[in-house]
């Protein structure tokens, strides 16, 4: 792998290696130009996929070398529901790790429907909430959604639907197995006429460039995946960038600040050197492309304020961190007769689309979400947590356990959640990490549209159920998001500097070399998939950016 | 005489010893020897014996294995000094709670209807919710851990670990 000295001044620097920072190192390394990524995890086991554990009591108490999720301990934060509230401590936690959240996520990889990027025109906004236009259009994006399906390997069905986003050329290889959950689904679906789909995944079915098709082994949302099937950024990306000889990957690498100049422009940034006794680095570089996930990348933009930006970096708008979306859920449990076993392959089954669009005249609420099969956890989990109606010990309790494993099918919803100025990531006043830097403060309560739309899904969830034929539903409670891997909207993107953090190409409005490329930059949040949609905005803002810097002037 | 043979055997219904003596006679013996040779890394053997008898109360043996069938007060002892060591000063001050809650008397010692009410009238405590979850990391991990005996746990829920699988997987996928 290409190294470079801090003390060259590179062409790009890239925060972060997971969905939207691996695009753009690949795509800028491809066109020739210096990138060093940033990377505050670990390698994991980049390189040698083989070793990811795959035991479930090591991935609960993993030690701090095999981490892959950030580390409680060292990188507290904290939330609270309302401005008025003190926070507490928080449990929101997301990917650390080189390739970042896709090493472990579960990989649904949904598109964006082309009504999600004008929720504003075309069914008006409610008062009191961010519901905006996007400053692109899904015709502006479908070429690069493509790009991305192709280049990263994702399966999905070739089915046309008023509920899934028009293609301009179908998914390169079959879906996933249906699994017992999805036929379950279209029993319930023939019953209640509604659609059912597999699931579109970035796990490949086939042998792609080089990897390995799924062997649906089922330790999979949560853990690294030893064949390569998967198509995070650590192998379907990251490689890539590394073999032009133009891009230097740095893992333990916590950036503490993007550092400007007097003019205001980004000169590079300041990190620790994790496994070097925390040794403050400056890498210089012409530009700085930041990828640190919804919740990290306006944390570092306000940790990098100074007397220029007093505010934070790029927040003149005041919106730096405002705007977050965690995504809503919740759904219901229902027991069969017979075993399911839902353990085996991919941890997300088929997905039921007919509630995906907007029905604000029939169901008295804004917004959608997609209905997904899930099932079995893994066994400790299930014997600590996943036993429904039973005691929590003796004879009853291992009665009950043995009684509903494997025969259970869980719904999980991804239900769209309103942006609110008031629901915001920023930097808590008292906590702080291991680094001595604030700690990231969350203040999140959903609009009561949102709970809504929580308790339609679940209804929805044990009606479907019912109907599949389970003889027994657990209804889950209907409970307010928290936090979690699926932040998005908090450096959203637009056309007026006075409301939006970047541009349409993701440049920031007040730092003429800064782009920020993540989920940060999503308008309205779509039905809580994120990342087949950060895939695409990187594509497109890597073509742009491409463009421009060869040019010359990265600001056109 | 205090064998591994001697703890694990008498805490044993007479049926239970018999199948386990009958099934894994190898491994019971391996088990004697390692009890014999360094016996428990952190409990006493006292101490395990009222862990044990907790575990097995928790999750108890009936027509299919229990806690002790999986050998869960192994993979306790081995937790309280590997993932789980920030849990010794639960432990430590659960015994005296233990102690408290069976009047002074050993909680093994006592008949199984009476330790099911002293582990109710404990069951809120920090104490006994970590041996619960304990019990339970037991029966379902991994049993290169020490617990999970023959996978015993994980046969009863029926969790295959072959990692590597084809469709269909369940009743309902057939065709």
């Amino acid at each position: 792998m290409k190294k470079y000295q801090p003390s060259e001044e590179v062409d790009f620097v890239v925060i972060g290696s997971g969905a939207g920072g691996a695009v753009m190192a690949k795509q800028l390394a491809q066109a020739g130009f210096s990138v060093v990524v940033m990377e505050q995890g670990p390698w994991g086991a980049y390189g040698h996929e083989q070793d990811y554990n795959k035991d479930e009591l090591i991935n609960r108490f993993p030690s701090e070398e095999d981490m892959l999720m950030t580390n409680p301990a060292k990188q507290p934060n904290t939330f609270r529901r309302t401005a008025s509230e003190k926070a507490v401590p928080g449990h929101h936690s997301y990917g650390c790790v080189v390739g970042g959240g896709t090493v472990t996520y579960g990989a649904s990889s949904w598109r964006h429907l082309p009504w999600e990027f004008q929720e504003a025109s075309l069914f008006g906004t409610m008062a009191g909430t961010g519901i905006a236009d996007w400053p692109i259009t899904y015709d502006e994006i479908e070429p690069f959604y493509t790009q991305a399906e192709w280049e990263i390997g994702i399966s999905g069905p070739n089915v046309k639907s008023k509920n899934l986003a028009p293609m301009s050329r179908g998914y390169p290889m079959e879906p996933l197995p249906l699994k017992s959950s999805g036929a379950l689904f279209q029993v319930a679906a023939k019953k209640l006429d509604l659609e059912v789909v597999p699931n579109v995944a970035a796990i490949i079915t086939k042998p792609w460039n080089g990897r390995a098709a799924c062997i649906n082994c089922g330790m999979c949302s949560g853990y690294g995946c030893q064949v390569k099937a998967r198509s995070s950024s650590a192998v379907a990306l990251l490689p890539y960038a590394v073999a032009t000889g133009n891009c230097e990957i740095r893992a333990h690498s916590y950036v503490r600040e993007i550092s400007t100049d007097a003019s205001g422009k980004a000169t590079g940034v300041v990190y620790f050197e994790k496994q070097n006794g925390n040794r403050e680095v400056f890498q210089k570089a012409k530009c700085v492309v930041l990828s640190a996930n919804g919740t990290e990348t306006p944390r570092l933009l306000l940790l990098s304020k100074s007397a220029r930006f007093p505010q934070g970096l790029a927040n003149s708008s005041g919106i730096v961190g405002k705007y977050l979306m965690t995504g809503n859920g919740g759904g219901a449990s229902g027991l069969f007769s017979d075993p399911l076993n839902e353990y085996k392959g991919c941890v997300t089954g088929a997905a039921i689309l007919d509630y995906v669009p907007n029905d604000v005249k029939g169901r008295g609420w804004y917004g959608g979400g997609r209905m997904t099969a899930r099932g079995f956890t893994m066994p400790i989990a299930y014997g600590l947590g996943g036993v429904h109606g039973a005691p929590s010990w003796g004879a009853g309790y291992k009665q009950a356990l043995i009684q509903q494993a494997n025969r259970k099918l869980y719904i999980a919803n991804f239900i769209s959640q309103m942006p609110l100025a008031t629901n915001a990531v920023d930097l808590d006043p008292d906590v702080k990490d291991a680094w001595g830097l604030p700690a990231m403060r969350i203040t999140t309560q959903s609009h009561e549209n949102d709970m809504k739309g929580v308790n339609f899904f679940i209804e929805k969830s044990v009606e479907v159920l019912k109907a599949a034929g389970a003889h027994t539903v657990w209804a889950d409670a209907a409970r307010d998001s928290t936090g979690g891997a699926h932040a998005r909207g908090t450096c959203r993107m637009g056309n007026d500097p006075k409301s939006s953090v970047v541009n349409k190409y993701h440049r920031a409005h007040d730092v003429p070399n800064l782009f920020i490329v993540d989920g940060s930059s999503m308008v309205t949040g779509g039905r809580n998939h994120p990342t087949m949609t950060i895939s695409a905005l990187a594509f497109r803002a890597a073509e742009h950016l491409v463009k421009a810097a060869k040019s010359g002037n990265v600001t056109i | 005489m205090s064998s591994r043979r001697d703890f694990l055997l008498k805490s044993f219904s007479a049926s239970a010893a018999a199948w386990l003596a009958a099934n894994w006679p190898a491994e019971v013996a391996a088990a004697e020897m390692a009890q014999k040779m360094g016996g428990f890394t952190y409990f006493t053997p006292g101490q395990a014996r009222e862990i044990d008898a907790m575990a097995a109360q928790i999750y108890p043996t009936t027509d299919t294995p229990g806690a002790r069938e999986a050998q869960v007060i192994y993979f306790i002892d081995l937790a309280l000094v590997t993932f789980a060591a920030d849990k010794q000063a639960v432990y430590a001050k659960g015994f005296g709670e233990l102690a408290q809650a069976c009047d002074g008397k050993s909680f093994a010692s006592l008949p199984s209807d009476e330790q099911i009410k002293v582990l109710t009238s404990i069951e809120k405590t920090a104490f006994f919710k970590t041996v619960r979850d304990h019990t339970v990391m037991g029966m379902f991990s991994s049993p290169q851990h020490g617990g999970n005996f023959h996978k015993v746990g994980w046969q009863q829920i029926g969790f295959d670990d072959s990692l590597n699988f084809r469709a269909p997987f369940g009743a309902y996928d057939k065709a």
